[in-house]
C-alpha cells in the first residue's frame, strides 16, 4: 500500500459513516445550498430540478450543468453530492472531475443503460445507490456502492414507498440473522445477490455500508419515522424547497433526525412550519421511478 | 466504566461498536440529561458545522465546556477534534469552540473527499512505539500545537494524534478500522482519571 492511498473502499465508506444521523438536502441554487448549510444539513445534493419538478416537466432528466454544481460547491463547506444517470459512467467521470464528494447513481434521472449499473470500483469518489429490497442493495454493494438508500418514490412527498423499501431490506436482514448456514445459499439465490455478502450479513446483522432513507420525506415526523424504522440518516429532496417556509422546515427536520426517539422534541419542532409540499398519492402518478434499476 | 458518545450527528454508531467490543458500557448523548454519570465522552466524526449547531440547541455545549474545564476525559475524532481545537481555520464564523486542545486546526485541511486517504501512522507514545493504519476523511489538518500538547502520532511529518491532559484528539478515524489501540489509550486515560478522583475522595474523608 502506498502511503497515503486515496480512493480505497474504507475511505469511501468512511464518508458515508460521517453523514450518519444527518440530513442531506436537495438544492438547485447556491442560495438554497446556503440555507441548507445554515439549517444544519450534513451535505447537499446539487441538481437542476428537484424530483417534483422533474416529474411535472417530463422529458429526459440528465446530469446537472457543471457550472451549476461548481456554484454550489463554492458556496458551502459541507460535502456536495451530484446525480448521474443509472449506468452513465461518463456522467460519473465528469462529476468526479469536478471534485464532487459523493455521486448518486439515481433512478430520479432517466436511466442510460437498461442492464448495467456503473462499475463503481473504477472511481475514487464514493457512490450511493437506491434500492427497493435487499437483493438490489447487495447487488449495488457488490458493484462498489459505499452507501445504500431506499428509493422511495421521489418527488411525491409521500413516505409510503420508502417505508415499504426500508421494511423489506431491514426485515430480510433480520430473517437472514435467523437462518442456518445451508439456508444462506438459498437466500443468495432468492435475492440474486453474491453469497459472500449474504454470509457476511448473517454474521454481522447489518449491511456492510450505511443504509439511509430517501424518497418522500416531507415533515419532521417523516424523518423521525424513517430513523425509528432503522435508517441511519435521511435525504430530503422536494420536501424542503417545495414547502412554504424552507428555512424553518429544514432546521426542524435536522432536529427531528437527531432527536428521532424524543416525541417531546418532535412535537416542539413540528409546530408552525407552514404548509408542507402538497404531495401526490401513488395511484395518481404515471411513472414510478423506483422501478428503474436492476 | 460508562463512556458517553455524542450522538447528535456523525459516526457515533461506529464508536459504539468499538467501545462495546472492548467491554465498555456506552451511553449515546443527545441531551444534557445523558451527561449524568459518565466517566468520559467521545466526540465522533461527522460535520462539525451540524454538530456545533445541535450542541447549541440541545444545551450540551455549555455543560461540556464546564466538564472540560474540570479535567473530564474527552476523546475527539476528526470533526470532534475540530470542536475541541482552540482555533479553527476555514470554519464557519458562528461555529463555537469547546476548547480543550491548544491547537490550530484547518477544516478539510487535506482537501475534499477525492483527497481523503488511508495512511500508516507512526505512533510515538512512550508506551506504544509502533505504526497503525488510519483512515482520513475530509480530515482537519493540525497546523500548530502550543502549550503542553503532546504529539502522539504523525503521518509524513503531519501531526495526527495529540493529547493534552485528559483530552485526546485524532484527525483520523480509529473507529473505522479493526485496530482498537487508540480507544484503549483513551480508556486508560479515563481509568487513571477515575483513580485520581478516588484518591482525592479518600484524602478528603
Amino acid at each position: 500500500m502506498s502511503n497515503p492511498q486515496t480512493g480505497s473502499f474504507p475511505v469511501k465508506r468512511g464518508l458515508a459513516e460521517m453523514l450518519s444521523g444527518g440530513v442531506i438536502m436537495d438544492v438547485v441554487t447556491p442560495e438554497q445550498a446556503k440555507i441548507a448549510e445554515d439549517a444544519g444539513a450534513c451535505a447537499v445534493m446539487a441538481l437542476e430540478r428537484v424530483p417534483a419538478d422533474i416529474r411535472r416537466d417530463g422529458g429526459i432528466a440528465r446530469m446537472s450543468d457543471p457550472d451549476m454544481i461548481e456554484g454550489i460547491k463554492a458556496t458551502v463547506t459541507i460535502p456536495v453530492m451530484a446525480k448521474a444517470r443509472i449506468g452513465h459512467f461518463v456522467e460519473a467521470q465528469i462529476i468526479q472531475s469536478l471534485g464532487v464528494d459523493f455521486i448518486d447513481e439515481s433512478e430520479v434521472l432517466t436511466p442510460a443503460d437498461e442492464a448495467h449499473h456503473i462499475d463503481k470500483y473504477k472511481f475514487d469518489v464514493p457512490f450511493v445507490c437506491g434500492a427497493t429490497n435487499l437483493g438490489e442493495a447487495l447487488r449495488r454493494i457488490s458493484e462498489g456502492a459505499a452507501m445504500i438508500r431506499s428509493k422511495g418514490e421521489a418527488g411525491t412527498g409521500n413516505i409510503v414507498e420508502a417505508v415499504r423499501h426500508l421494511r423489506s431490506i431491514l426485515g430480510d436482514i433480520r430473517r437472514i440473522g435467523q437462518a442456518d448456514s445451508a439456508e444462506l445459499f438459498d437466500w443468495a439465490k432468492q435475492l440474486q445477490a453474491p453469497l459472500p455478502l449474504v454470509q457476511e450479513l448473517a454474521e454481522t446483522g447489518r449491511l456492510p455500508v450505511p443504509l439511509f432513507c430517501a424518497g418522500g420525506i416531507a415533515t419532521p415526523a417523516d424523518a423521525a419515522f424513517a430513523m425509528q424504522l432503522g435508517a441511519e440518516a435521511v435525504f430530503v429532496g422536494s420536501g424542503i424547497f417545495k414547502s412554504d417556509e424552507p428555512e424553518r422546515r429544514a432546521r426542524a427536520i435536522v432536529e427531528a433526525t437527531t432527536h428521532f426517539q424524543d416525541a417531546d422534541v418532535l412535537a416542539k419542532v413540528s409546530r408552525g412550519l407552514g404548509a408542507p409540499m402538497t404531495g401526490i398519492g401513488m395511484d395518481e402518478i404515471n411513472q414510478r421511478y423506483a422501478e428503474r434499476g436492476w | 466504566m460508562n463512556i458517553g458518545i455524542l450522538a447528535l450527528q456523525g459516526a457515533f454508531a461506529a464508536h459504539q461498536r468499538v467501545l462495546t467490543d472492548l467491554g465498555t458500557s456506552v451511553t449515546l448523548v443527545r441531551g444534557v440529561e445523558d451527561l449524568v454519570g459518565l466517566d468520559g465522552i467521545v466526540l465522533p466524526g461527522g460535520e462539525s458545522t451540524t454538530m456545533s449547531m445541535l450542541l447549541d440547541s440541545s444545551g450540551i455545549h455549555g455543560h461540556l465546556r464546564e466538564l472540560l474545564g474540570k479535567g473530564f476525559p474527552v476523546f475527539g475524532t476528526c470533526a470532534g477534534l475540530i470542536l475541541l481545537a482552540e482555533q479553527i481555520v476555514d470554519g464557519r464564523a458562528d461555529q463555537q469552540q469547546l476548547g480543550g486542545l491548544s491547537i490550530n486546526a484547518r477544516r478539510n485541511g487535506y482537501g475534499r473527499q477525492i483527497d481523503s486517504f488511508e495512511a500508516s501512522i507512526n505512533i510515538c507514545d512512550a508506551e506504544h512505539a509502533c505504526s497503525m493504519n488510519g483512515v482520513f476523511i475530509r480530515a482537519p489538518r493540525i497546523e500548530k500545537v502550543t502549550g503542553d500538547v503532546h504529539v502522539l502520532g504523525t503521518v509524513n511529518g503531519d501531526i495526527v494524534l495529540v493529547r493534552q491532559g485528559n483530552v485526546l484528539g485524532a484527525t483520523f478515524h480509529p473507529e473505522l478500522g479493526n485496530d482498537r489501540r487508540v480507544h484503549e489509550m483513551f480508556l486508560k486515560i479515563v481509568s487513571r482519571h477515575n483513580d485520581d478522583l478516588e484518591q482525592v475522595q479518600e484524602v478528603r474523608s
